[in-house]
């Protein structure tokens, strides 16, 4: 199949919706599909080989802040001959609500359009006040794909219409292997965390408070933070002092530090008390074949499956996570086990699986369509 | 004798007629600051509907029309302070009009050179009303600031005029980017 995808934002930046869109760009190439995906992207950015610029983005205000969009007539005659030129049997826009290269694609074009909706805006009067200008490109779209049940909620209640829902994939490829950083994890063993550290959600504070009960028993163990903002001293401070020289904090990394740091600990944590719909930082752990402890939330233990894939502790409960956690420091051949059983239930969640969903979302909208083509405007737009 | 009386009491005419013409003064300012303030709030509101009417005009793409309305919505839900909204305002018009060949594109249709000299004319009404403004208020707290005038409180319960200030110029500001280096 010959699939064109619209990437909304800037490829050079980082940010969900492009990871997602060269995850599933990728995993459909492996399958042996044709895939292009057109994204404002700065001049002397290296692209992938399926990635076409459609020149630079211009940071503009919308929706309360700065965002990096591309905009205007000479965006849309770059969409305009990209779509000519591309015969393309399936356009997949990715955010058409957002003022960019997407919405720009479905005013363009003609034929089976599918959009992927990932963060849903509630339709504020501007959509409604604007809807003939953007109605034209939004009632092309023959098949909606939303990334979770809340973008599926808002999409339902807000913009109208329907949509499946296909959630994030997890590339598992990308986690399987990594040099640890050095040193780590240590004859002591060691304990990893990924996730902001300001947000009480994320549970941090659990962890330092088992730490405070592990640390002193087991005196080689270390921590290993690893997340963006936060103050890594203000952390430090909630950390007894005898124990500090034994938590690292890494702030922000990098994607290709993050699976260094997965790999540089013997065990993970995910201590969060509520708020994840996925916990898709468990998963990328679950794929880097690391035994996990995590909170036992709803998310979690329909990832962990119910506990055979990863240790579950009594949510919020320090004590109970340092037993636990403690349990499995100890214990090699069950960690060995966790791991095994972890990489075989990851596998459901990786991109080849999703693809596989999102193609089928592909496969019905161009039953009794033709392919893809240039829209003749009125206007006589754009010459 | 009578030549002290006659001084004393020409002395407090004097003070009493000064004092009054100092606070018909600061009076008067504030008078004016709140004619300058309304006249500003006219040609923002001005500016916001005529922005609305290009985005709705079906002139321009629809994402450009998209990121206008977005941004005139802004200055009116009323969710933020106004002059970072309204400064929003002026960054997605600059964006539109900054397009290279953003002129040339609409000239032809029919309306469009009309439309956009407007929109122009509006923003550089809102630029003049605010210089005006703000040369008002300055004046004013100037006034408001002399020793007298405090230690008399010679304004009153009128509270001193706040300085409005705003990105407010529709030409592209060295350094920003703009989508001149767009290739092909």
């Amino acid at each position: 199949m010959k699939i064109g995808m619209v990437c909304p934002y800037s490829w050079d930046v980082p940010g969900g919706v492009q990871q997602h869109i060269r995850d599933l760009a990728e995993a459909l190439i492996d399958e042996g599909h044709e895939v292009s995906v057109i994204s404002p992207a700065d001049d002397d950015t290296p692209l992938p080989p399926y990635v076409v610029g459609a020149g630079r983005a211009v940071p503009v205000p919308y929706n309360g802040s700065v965002a990096r969009l591309s905009f205007g007539f000479l965006s849309a005659s770059r969409v305009w001959r990209w779509v000519r030129d591309g015969g393309f049997d399936v356009l997949h826009v990715h955010e058409p609500e957002i003022p960019s290269l997407s919405l720009l694609a479905c005013w363009v074009a003609t034929g089976p359009i599918v959009a992927t909706v990932h963060t849903a805006i509630p339709r504020s009067r501007v959509l409604l006040v604007t809807y003939p200008v953007v109605r034209t490109g939004m009632e092309k779209i023959m098949g909606r794909i939303a990334v979770s049940e809340a973008a599926r909620t808002t999409l339902v209640e807000h913009i109208g219409g329907d949509a499946v829902v296909i959630p994030n994939g997890v590339a598992t490829h990308r986690y399987r292997k990594a040099e640890p950083l050095p040193g780590w994890p240590g004859p002591g063993g060691a304990i990893g965390f990924l996730g902001r550290l300001d947000e009480p959600r994320k549970g941090l504070a659990v962890l330092l408070k088992a730490f405070e009960i592990l640390g002193p028993e087991r005196p080689g163990l270390r921590l290993l933070i690893a997340g963006p903002s936060g103050d890594a001293a203000e952390v430090l401070q909630r950390v007894p002092a005898a124990l500090r020289d034994r938590v690292v904090l890494l702030g922000q990394v990098s994607e290709e530090d993050k699976v260094r740091v997965l790999h540089s600990v013997d065990v993970f944590c995910s201590p969060n008390t509520g708020g994840e719909s996925f916990g898709i930082v468990t998963a990328e752990a679950m794929a880097a074949g690391l035994p996990i402890v995590a909170s036992d939330i709803e998310a979690f233990r329909q990832v962990l499956r119910g506990g055979e894939a990863g240790a579950l502790f009594a949510t919020g409960d320090a004590a109970d996570l340092a037993r636990v956690a403690g349990g499995l420091l100890d214990d090699a051949p069950r960690r060995a086990e966790l791991s095994a059983a972890a990489l075989a239930e990851v596998a459901r969640y990786d991109w080849s699986v999703v693809a596989r969903d999102v193609l089928q979302v592909y496969e019905t909208v161009v039953l009794g369509s033709t392919q893809v083509a240039v829209a003749a405007d009125p206007r006589g737009w754009p010459a | 004798m009578i030549a002290d009386i006659i001084l004393i009491i020409a002395g407090a005419l004097f003070v009493g007629v000064y004092v009054s013409w100092r606070a018909g003064r600061i009076d008067r300012l504030h008078a004016r600051v709140d004619m300058a303030r309304v006249a500003l709030d006219v040609t923002l509101l001005r500016r916001g509907s005529l922005a609305l009417e290009l985005a709705t005009s079906g002139l321009l793409d629809p994402a450009t029309s998209l990121l206008l309305a977005s941004a005139v919505h802004g200055t009116r839900d009323g969710s933020g302070p106004r002059d970072l909204a309204e400064s929003d305002l002026t960054r997605a018009l600059r964006a539109a009009f900054s397009q290279p060949g953003f002129r040339s594109s609409l000239s032809g249709t029919k309306g469009a050179d009309e439309l956009i000299a407007e929109v122009e004319a509006a923003s550089h009404q809102v630029f003049l009303a605010r210089k005006f403004y703000n040369d008002l208020a300055g004046a004013t707290r100037d006034a408001r600031r002399r020793p007298l005038a405090r230690t008399l409180r010679l304004a009153g319960r009128a509270k001193a005029p706040e300085f409005f200030e705003m990105d407010d110029s529709l030409l592209v500001v060295e350094g920003e980017p703009s989508l001149g280096s767009l290739p092909g």
